[in-house]
């Protein structure tokens, strides 16, 4: 289309379709300053970059202070610098605890102004429109105009609340969404706390938001907040058992629960998890999907069926809290992802070249990209086709996986040195019984379902398990 | 809070006080078993109960390795799995029982539960 | 011996688990009970954590605070409102008297042993470095058949849970109960 000029196109809509954005095309069109501030901004990082792996082929930066790939470090200095002061301990420990709280809340917070216009600019993009792009450059600021503007509203307590169950879940899902940054690694002496059963920390941690879910929808005293609240909970048990079983076998593989091992692990034989378990990369993404309430899986809150699901009786900010602990989680889920499945903040040996923590947002950015892509592509799935989905496909075949990388575990701690040879046969045997089982048990259990579904069937009791069960003997 | 620090130097947290912590517990999970009319708030009760057992089983194993631990000193720890376990179990299976007592009688009130009263 | 920051979690720790215990009895409201005793089942989580038992307290997370608690929610929401109070039976007397008996005998064996005198010189805080490798190690060796008969028990207790509640009748299948 590039080739017919846009200001001949007929009608306002094909004009959009003809200015289809491209990288390329936006390039060329941004306005001076951008351009060269863009230039400067590039040209700054690769000169940043080049001092950095000056300095490292150098040998200057042997976990100094300075040491700007990996800014635990410089904490750890710190901390050492005060323990030598005479400084008590608790103080030591406060001062730590508060750069890392810091850094986790800024982390947090400047992705509350940038996500949502990120997210609404990608799918603008995907659905040929413009997205927000008033308030500031490029409509940055729609989020803090929004956030001014959600502070503004009035609370409104619905009649028949229950007064102290309803405060209470705002504030509690803040919890698993910042604290489950806490063992997430971005370089080597890099984490808040490297707990020695970080896997298991993250799973408990992620069950917590249940509850909070649970008690706002039954604390609202609305009937949308309590179907709401029940799809969610249904659903937010059904999927943590695929991702407990898709981090089994990932721990089972690293022998190790702490996630800066697991991150060594790959680093160390340069292969990224996602390549030797594509099977465990899958149901852990899918089922975080369904965990924190994305697109795809977001039945919870399908503002067609039922009208903001849990929340929908919270207003002004504490209704923003939620969205907020959405857009929290959805990164939270991509740095896990990254840890687990995509070499966390290694690169192949870029990590010493770039800071770590650099090479994870990246790889966050990159899965919460996909997200929106996701969001941006498929339709919403049924309830009882996404409990279904759980159930009847994705924890078996999950299990079957455990069993087999059991047997590549035991087989990868009588290996000497496990090559290419060892991880690619590793590798293979997945990824073609992941096939395997894949078609197989879509051709043994997804017909029947498809041909039944058809009839429109009401729903009527929670969520549409009426349905379900109406499926499974028509009438 | 400057008098305080010292005080608070001498003191050191033994055995005994998460023997009281877990008895104060357990006292309290025993009168909601007893004391309570439903069904659930029973069930609450007795995980309170567990609970204060599991953190009496981890005080031993953590304090007193002198008792006969053997070469295990985390046997404690193991225990408290299975402690743990059983507790999953039961809690499943007194919730079922629970939602199958008001279907048949249309109340979780234990008092109202008389069917072997004479 | 121990450090401030340690005595002060420990404090607070116990606090909240103690009190929060408390009101799960006080409270007349059995969704108020309920978080209260998610706040307990937290707290209690807290303390393995100061008795450096990290694997347990984060099970103790996942398997009270987010599963157990969420039953008793599914439970609590498929019985009538009218039974979802709180209230005391008649034993509240002989119950009060009963659990003060036995936090009382308790707190007495806690108090006027001397643990050090009985247990040595070894009563010292033992610190554990790595706990989750030595669980393993004893889970699969050790106690080998007690895992196998409590992983027994699970599956028991699971279709048991699933059979009590399923409708015989075939008729009204509500759906809530699954």
């Amino acid at each position: 289309m590039s080739h017919l000029p846009a200001s001949q196109s007929a009608t306002p809509m094909l004009r959009q379709i003809a200015e289809r954005p491209t990288v390329r095309g936006a390039l060329m069109r941004a306005p001076l300053p951008v351009k060269v501030f863009g230039a400067l901004f590039v040209l700054g990082f690769l000169a940043l970059n080049a001092g950095i792996a000056y300095v490292v082929i150098d040998g200057r930066l042997d976990g100094q202070w300075y040491d700007v790939r990996d800014l635990g470090v410089g904490v750890g200095a710190l901390t050492d610098w005060m323990r030598d002061q005479g400084v008590p301990e608790v103080a030591v420990y406060l001062t730590s605890a508060i750069v890392g709280a810091t850094g986790v809340l800024s982390l947090v917070g400047v992705w509350l102004i940038i996500g949502p216009w990120l997210e609404r600019r990608a799918i603008a993009k995907f659905q040929v429109r413009m997205g927000p792009n008033r308030n500031g450059p490029f409509g940055l600021f729609q989020s803090l105009a929004d956030a001014i503007k959600l502070m503004q509203k009035e609370v409104i307590i619905p009649r028949g609340a229950d007064k102290i169950l309803y405060f209470i879940p705002p504030v509690f899902i803040f919890v698993p969404a910042l604290l489950g940054w806490a063992v997430v690694p971005w370089a080597p002496e890099m984490t808040y706390t490297d707990l020695d059963v970080g896997v298991l920390f993250t799973i408990a941690i992620s069950s917590l938001g249940v509850l909070a879910v649970f008690l706002a929808g039954w604390a609202s005293n609305n009937h949308y907040s309590l179907l709401g609240a029940m799809r969610t909970v249904a659903m937010m048990v059904s999927y943590e058992i695929p991702i407990s079983l898709s981090l089994l076998s990932v721990a089972m593989l690293t022998s190790s629960m702490r996630l800066s091992e697991i991150v060594a692990w790959q680093s160390n034989y340069n292969v990224w998890m996602i390549v030797i378990l594509p099977f465990a990369a899958f149901a852990f993404l899918f089922s975080s999907t369904a965990e924190i309430n994305r697109t795809p899986n977001d039945i919870g809150e399908a503002e067609s069926e039922i009208v903001a699901g849990f929340y929908t009786e919270y207003s002004g900010m504490k209704g923003g809290l939620f969205m907020a602990v959405e857009l929290g989680n959805a990164i939270l889920v991509g740095a896990l992802m990254s840890t687990f499945f995509l070499g966390g903040y290694t690169m192949f040996g870029l990590e010493t070249w770039i800071p770590g923590y650099l090479i994870l947002l990246t790889k966050i950015m990159t899965v919460y990209l996909f997200f929106v892509w996701l969001r941006a592509t498929l339709p919403r799935f049924r309830l009882d086709q996404l409990m279904g989905f759980a159930w009847k496909f994705l924890i078996p075949i999950s299990m079957v996986q455990v069993f087999v990388v059991a047997i590549q575990a035991s087989v990868l701690a009588r290996v000497d040195a496990p090559g290419v040879f060892v991880l690619g046969s590793f590798a293979i045997i997945n990824l073609s019984m992941t096939i395997l089982l894949v078609r197989l048990w879509a051709s043994r259990m997804s017909v029947s379902t498809i041909q039944q579904a058809t009839k429109p069937i009401l729903t009527q009791v929670v969520g549409g398990l009426r349905a379900a069960e109406q499926i499974r003997k028509p009438v | 809070m400057i008098p305080e620090i010292p005080a608070l130097d001498e003191l050191s947290v033994t055995l005994a006080h998460y023997l009281l912590v877990s008895g104060a517990v357990f006292g309290i999970g025993v009168v909601i078993a007893l004391a309570k009319r439903n069904a659930v708030a029973v069930l609450m009760g007795v995980e309170l109960m567990l609970n204060a057992v599991n953190l009496t089983i981890l005080a031993f194993s953590r304090f007193s390795s002198a008792f006969p631990a053997g070469d295990a000193p985390l046997a404690g720890h193991a225990f408290v799995v299975f402690v743990l376990t059983v507790a999953a179990a039961e809690a499943a299976v007194a919730l079922a029982l629970a939602v199958l007592v008001y279907r048949r009688r249309e109340t979780v009130d234990l008092d109202r539960v008389n069917l072997l009263r004479w | 011996m121990d450090s401030p920051a340690f005595l002060l979690a420990f404090l607070i720790l116990s606090g909240i688990t103690v009190t929060s215990a408390l009101l799960v009895f006080v409270a007349r409201n059995l969704m108020h009970a309920l978080a209260f005793l998610v706040l307990s089942f937290l707290g209690m989580a807290g303390l393995f954590m100061t008795l450096s038992a990290d694997f347990i307290a984060i099970a103790q997370i996942l398997i009270y605070a987010g599963s157990i608690s969420v039953l008793m929610v599914f439970a609590v929401m498929l019985t009538p409102l009218a039974s979802r109070d709180n209230g005391n039976s008649l034993y509240v007397i002989p119950a009060l008297m009963g659990g003060a008996g036995i936090a009382g005998l308790v707190s007495l064996v806690a108090i006027e042993t001397d643990w050090a005198e009985h247990s040595g010189d070894a009563l010292k805080a033992a610190d554990f470095e790595r706990t989750v490798p030595v669980i393993g190690d004893l889970l699969l060796g050790r106690y080998v058949l007690a895992f196998e008969v409590a992983s027994v028990l699970l599956f028991i207790a699971l279709l048991g849970a699933i059979l009590l509640v399923q409708d015989r009748d075939g008729g009204d299948a509500t759906g809530e109960a699954q």
